[in-house]
């Protein structure tokens, strides 16, 4: 197979599979602690915004990721307060979000930029640049891995590191640390956390709070690395399909991982494929690119419904904590 | 994380609805001041746009018909427990049925054949594409929230492929199948009416609107005037103690996803056939969503829904002529009202309880007090 063309779906696979990772784990943090988040779709757009306003505008990417992580956070705390605080339907706050942020991210930056609800292209000091850029340039003249090396695993960005990064960081938090154990404990029977005298409102909150902050990540990473600027509805359904790769990873951070590099590397097939002729002994014609594109989806469905493994939630997901008095 | 708080049934009816709908309004007129509208001007313009004219009445009907098939199959699939996200993919599978039968029978049978069996077709897509996760959840206890979200993109996915493969019209560069034979097209209002000599002008608004009506009395009758109906209503009040009174719950998941798909399928009827007439990617445009907030607002009754269908189909209508109207006003302002309204009216339902239960408390014994001062 021809080296460049593996090193380049290897760069496409982990670009595409960034904002997933990220957003998958913010999913995981908040799951494994009882809340379910089908917010993240909403939560990831209305950061991207954010970043991208706030980008435009001042020029300061530090200010730029300042704003949105500070609205992934207040997002997150929004979804505490009607959920942990006053026991609401969970799905339907997910709803709630996405649909806000789908229709609030276009009317403010109509209202701002004047431009159809995009935010104006970023200035590159705004944007992610390469963390290895000089190496990846030397590298790619080598022989035979230099694409492999140089653009496939070193011409990215510091979020891409950061994301991949996350995940042993996001398990050794859940399984090897006290409060990962709380954590866990909480989204499996939070009536015993609350009986060994923790609060499962502030361990919920918490875990929501570091949803919001990686979801904010994830949108940021759409903005100030993958696109120029940001444009309305931007997201495209990523934050459902992190959703489904935190569900195929089985609610764990290396199993999440795994998924959303599976998804992110069918992403990147379906898009070089597009408008491939099947082999002839396939019976010609276009490749079904759609096929492609739904088979993270399905593939969900099937492990959900228990024929490939069995995917188990956390035993308390989706019901709000009422305290005994 | 507060014990729910126990309040008076017409406060809990009555009042909470409306003040968490009036909670969605005022944030709704704090982002619209933000972004320089006044909030006053915006309802008096599209209260106009949606009712000042007969077109514009029309306009905001025919939106509503779509939103009385989503919100009755949200509200079907609540009261049997479940919680379907997937109208928005079932009404994509509901519009492929309908329109397969148009392409195929379109020049072989006449209108009065052909409309009913496309209806029947839109149903039976829409139930096909609600089955395989009602079966899912009822035997193999896949959460049918996820399931449903799956299937909205795989529906969405295979459309596509339908749509640029198999039935994309020869020759056309753009993704949409043969335009339906004109016996498949569901008349318009303005046709119909044009029938019995009266003069309406000519929009989007078609017989569908009937068969909303109909549906939302079909569904009054079937959940609360037949036995299927109050065993689905068992089921999603306690799945347990429904099954202890032999209930069987695997039926009534099915039969709740069955129904709940097969409304949310009549989308294709009155946007494919009733407008459009021929079948392209996109058509549902987050009606199934909407549906949601329908139903919520809507209390998951057939009456709350199509108030709540014409509250939303307003709205639409409203939002799309203060669009020409006021500079700098977007549809999206629309999308960002009903996500508060869901916000408000859905996930922060309770929110406001607490708070009317003290002012409920403050105005009781007071009210005990005067009486006795009467009788002092």
């Amino acid at each position: 197979m021809d080296e460049a063309l593996i090193g380049g779906l290897l760069a496409s696979t982990l670009r595409v599979s960034t904002p997933l990772i990220l957003c998958a784990l913010a999913g995981l943090l908040s799951e494994r602690s009882g809340v379910i988040d089908l917010g993240l779709e909403g939560k990831m757009l209305l950061t991207a915004f954010a970043a991208g306003a706030t980008g435009a505008s001042t020029g300061s990417l530090g200010l730029a990721l300042a704003a949105a992580l500070a609205v992934g956070l207040a997002l997150s705390m929004l979804h505490g307060y009607a959920c942990v605080s006053h026991a609401g339907d969970q799905v339907v706050l997910g709803m709630a979000l996405t649909m806000v942020a789908s229709g609030l991210s276009i009317v403010l930056g109509i209202t701002w930029f004047k431009q159809g609800g995009q935010t104006p292209p970023l200035p590159d000091a705004v944007r992610l640049s390469p963390w290895f850029g000089d190496l990846a340039q030397s590298l790619q003249t080598w022989p035979q891995v230099g694409t492999l090396l140089g653009t496939g695993l070193l011409g990215h960005n510091a979020l891409v590191y950061g994301a991949l990064a996350l995940v042993p960081g996001a398990w050794f938090l859940l399984y090897r640390t006290r409060l990962g154990l709380r954590l866990r404990a909480t989204g499996e029977n939070p009536a015993m956390v609350d009986a060994a005298g923790l609060s499962v409102k502030a361990l919920r909150y918490g875990a929501l709070a570091g949803n919001g902050l990686l979801c904010a990540l994830a949108g940021s990473y759409l903005v100030l690395a993958q696109g120029a600027n940001f444009v309305p509805n931007m997201t495209a359904g990523r934050g459902y399909m992190a959703l489904a790769a935190m569900i195929f990873g089985k609610w764990r951070p290396v199993g999440a991982l795994w998924a959303c590099l599976l998804f992110g590397f069918l992403d990147a097939v379906a898009i070089r494929l597009q408008g491939a002729s099947l082999p002839a002994a396939l019976g010609g014609g276009a490749v079904p690119v759609q096929a492609i594109q739904a088979l993270p989806y399905v593939m969900t469905v099937v492990l959900l419904a228990g024929f490939i493994g069995r995917a188990r939630a956390p035993a308390a997901l989706g019901i709000p904590y009422v305290k005994e008095r | 994380m507060s014990r729910p708080v126990e309040l008076p049934r017409w406060m809990d009816i009555g009042l909470l609805p409306l003040v968490n709908l009036a909670l969605a309004l005022a944030v709704c007129a704090l982002v619209l001041a933000a972004v320089g509208l006044a909030p006053l001007q915006v309802l008096a313009l599209l209260v106009k746009g949606a009712f000042g004219s007969a077109s514009g009445i029309s306009y905001t009907l025919y939106y509503a018909t779509t939103f009385v098939f989503t919100g009755l199959a949200v509200a079907v699939a609540f009261h049997g427990g479940l919680f379907n996200i997937g109208g928005e993919g079932q009404a994509m599978i509901g519009g492929l049925g309908c329109s397969l039968v148009a392409l195929a029978l379109g020049d072989r049978l006449p209108a009065a054949l052909l409309l009913p069996l496309m209806v029947v077709a839109a149903m039976a897509g829409g139930a096909l594409w609600a089955a395989v996760p009602a079966a899912l959840q009822a035997w193999r206890g896949s959460h049918i929230v996820i399931t449903t979200i799956m299937f909205n993109f795989i529906a969405a996915a295979g459309l596509a492929w339908l749509l640029v493969g198999p039935l994309k019209a020869p020759g056309s560069m753009s993704i949409e199948t043969l335009p339906f034979a004109e016996a498949a097209q569901m008349p318009g209002l303005h046709q119909a009416l044009g029938w019995l000599g009266i003069a309406w002008p000519r929009t989007p608004l078609n017989l569908s609107v009937l068969l909303a009506l109909f549906a939302a009395v079909a569904v009054a009758l079937l959940l609360w005037r037949t036995r299927a109906g109050y065993e689905l209503r068992a089921v999603g009040f306690s799945a347990d103690a429904a099954h202890y009174g032999g209930v069987r719950p695997r039926r009534q998941v099915m039969l709740a996803m069955l129904v709940s798909g097969a409304l949310a399928g009549l989308v294709g009827i009155n946007e494919l056939a009733g407008v459009q007439h021929r079948l392209l990617l996109d058509y549902v445009m987050g009606a199934g969503f909407t549906g949601i907030a329908v139903s919520l607002i809507g209390r998951n009754h057939p009456l709350g829904i199509v108030l709540a269908s014409l509250l939303f189909g307003a709205l639409y209508q409203g939002g799309a002529e203060l669009v020409f109207e006021m500079p700098g006003f977007s549809r999206d302002m629309v999308t960002t009202l009903q996500g508060l309204i869901v916000l408000f009216s859905g996930a922060m339902a309770q929110v406001a309880a607490p708070g009317l239960a003290r002012v409920h408390a403050l105005l009781q014994p007071r009210q005990v007090l005067d009486a006795g001062a009467h009788h002092g």
